[in-house]
């Protein structure tokens, strides 16, 4: 099992975020987070990364706690997070963006190898290359975000978000990159609105609901079940 | 178009009902005196006006280096570090023990006799602006780790009155008779003084008792050695800052530090090699403006402080070209205020312009609007 979230409880001062939350992700799969606004998602996903501590509870990443490692470190360990509203550094180009997602390999020959497999995925930021990151429209910020996050080789992507305010094509776009991401070997965790997106393409997901996991199932059985219809799917 | 010119229409009425047209009519005008009085001043005496310009620039690349300092650390942690002028009396201190005590700007000659005497003047002036400067950082560093890092997540203003506390520490430690001195000590300059007149004939060296020839402008190799050493400097934190991943990741950790950190970026370190490098600037020009003016106490740092901190302003509090362009024109302020108004007003006039630039464009010439961060 590559992640193991066991019963996590996350505050926000006196605030209860998550009421204990377990979940896990297999290597190779992609699984999707469901839920409304404040349900706790994106909690999760900056607790995974080490932007917020867990009061109580255990995350195992490839069988190691992970839960009060900082930040800096959980990068170095192959979790790379992608997070909501893309954050791209506005004022940095897209290639210095891009070297900074690659700040913690040393291996020059590796970043640059990184930089071609970027750009091969992503030609429009080859031909921005030297654009600064504000400049660049929100699909292109998105892509720059995802590839910026490929820059260290992770083995399992978090990812917030990617569909937020993007036009239905782009989403598209974006949603068969994640896709082909995943079938190079990379495990994707992926938080979403847009529940008809996560999971058509995700392997297995869990809905949540202010701060639990209500429902689990593979995606396909969840597209047809009847309450995440009536509830995330628009009723249809 | 009916639209456009109904805002531009309110829009005026608005700047006439504020009236905001007197204050920066006033400004404006204040301004086009200015221009006139040095208009008038240089074709006067344009020997006169040129002479204030160069004493100009050579207190202003001193502020500029002093500057960095402010406005790098303002970027990265959004704090005014008050302490920053400190640190330079410092490094003024230290250089000034570099040279009276361990005999450093000799230590070449002494070794290698044998050593071109220029190099060797060259050589031993760099050392002790070395050991200045790693001092100043390591002091800063400390400062950082001791003071301000343990009230990252408090209210900004805690961080700003514990700066002021800094100040007060360093300057009333280093007043202690044990530590540096509570009196004004002469500086022993690391080289000799030499001046060069500058006239229609060309440049001449200046024997000392000689009359200055009418109509030449002079200038002294620590004019040379400033504007020199400062540019250098400064190429270099543009070379870091740009171009190296240190200076890349300082400038993600400016922009934002919880997706940097996202990044595997170590904010706090960073934070740390932020102070230590603009420390080292400052202590760098601790030994420039004690080489200009040859006398260290444990004051010097509050006023070349406070005006490194209107220049970075006045640039563009954040912005490191901002910082450099500011302290040449407080530079100028200074000097020309000094020379065509009065010495005692070159003070006011500098102040005035930091409550000018804060009520007409906080932001500075180079400055973006703020965004406020978590």
């Amino acid at each position: 099992m590559m992640l193991q979230v066991e019963d996590l409880h996350v505050y926000y001062g006196a605030i209860k975020a998550l009421k204990g939350i377990n979940f896990h992700l297999e290597k190779g799969e992609i699984v999707a987070l469901i839920g409304a606004n404040g349900a706790g998602k994106t909690t999760t996903l900056n607790t995974l990364s080490g932007i917020l501590r867990a009061r109580q509870g255990k995350i195992h990443f490839l069988g190691e706690d992970i839960s009060q490692t900082p930040a800096e470190e959980i990068v170095r360990k192959g979790i790379i997070h992608v997070p909501e509203g893309r954050k791209i550094f506005a004022t940095l180009s897209v290639m210095e963006n891009l070297e900074i997602g690659a700040y913690t390999v040393t291996d020059k020959g590796q970043i640059a190898r990184n930089i071609e497999m970027v750009f091969n995925r992503f030609p429009r930021l080859k031909e921005r290359q030297n654009q600064l990151g504000g400049t660049l429209s929100g699909g292109e910020q998105q892509m720059l975000a995802i590839a910026r996050g490929l820059m260290t080789n992770p083995s399992l992507i978090l990812l917030d978000e990617p569909s937020m305010g993007l036009a239905p094509v782009i989403v598209e776009q974006i949603f068969e990159i994640i896709q082909e991401i995943n079938d190079q070997g990379t495990s994707v965790l992926l938080v979403e609105q847009n529940a008809q997106m996560a999971l058509s393409i995700a392997d297995r997901a869990y809905v949540f609901e202010t701060g639990m996991v209500t429902l689990e199932d593979e995606a396909h059985k969840l597209l047809e079940n009847p309450l995440v219809i009536e509830a995330y799917l628009g009723g249809h | 178009m009916r639209a456009s010119t109904a805002t531009s229409k309110s829009i005026l009425l608005e700047y006439i009902i504020k009236r905001r047209w007197l204050g920066n009519g006033l400004l404006i005008l204040v301004g086009l005196f200015a221009v006139y009085r040095l208009a008038v001043e240089l074709i006067n005496n344009p020997i006169l006006f040129f002479q204030q310009v160069i004493n100009g620039l050579q207190l202003g690349f001193v502020y500029a280096l002093i500057a960095l300092g402010y406005t790098m650390v303002y970027g990265i942690v959004r704090l005014i570090n008050f302490a920053h002028g400190d640190v330079f009396m410092v490094g003024a201190f230290i250089s000034f023990y570099g040279v009276t005590r361990l005999q450093l700007h000799t230590w070449v000659s002494s070794v290698f006799p044998s050593f071109p005497p220029v190099a060797a003047q060259i050589i031993g002036a760099v050392t002790v602006v070395l050991l200045a400067m790693v001092t100043c950082s390591v002091l800063a560093f400390t400062i950082e780790r001791v003071a301000y890092k343990p009230l990252r997540n408090a209210p900004r203003i805690s961080a700003l009155i514990t700066a002021i506390g800094v100040s007060f520490f360093l300057e009333y430690f280093g007043a202690l008779s044990f530590v540096f001195s509570p009196n004004f000590i002469t500086y022993k300059r690391p080289f000799d003084v030499t001046t060069w007149y500058l006239n229609k004939g060309g440049i001449a060296s200046l024997q000392s008792g000689q009359a200055i020839p009418p109509g030449s402008v002079i200038f002294s190799n620590i004019f040379v050695i400033i504007v020199i050493s400062s540019i250098l400097l400064m190429l270099a934190l543009q070379y870091i800052v740009r171009n190296t991943k240190v200076g890349k990741a300082m400038r993600a950790a400016a922009y934002d530090k919880p997706t940097a950190r996202l990044m595997g970026i170590n904010v706090d370190g960073i934070i740390s090699v932020t102070f230590g490098i603009g420390a080292a600037f400052a202590g760098a020009a601790g030994m420039l403006y004690a080489i200009a003016f040859p006398q260290v106490f444990f004051w010097m740092g509050i006023i070349p402080g406070l005006k490194a901190f209107v220049a970075a302003v006045l640039g563009g509090i954040g912005s490191i070209p901002g910082a450099f362009v500011g302290a040449l024109i407080m530079g100028q302020a200074e000097v020309l205020s000094a020379a065509y108004i009065s010495t005692p007003m070159r003070d006011a006039i500098a102040f005035s312009i930091l409550i000018i630039v804060l009520l007409i464009r906080p932001t500075g010439i180079f400055g973006e609007p703020t965004r406020e961060k978590a």
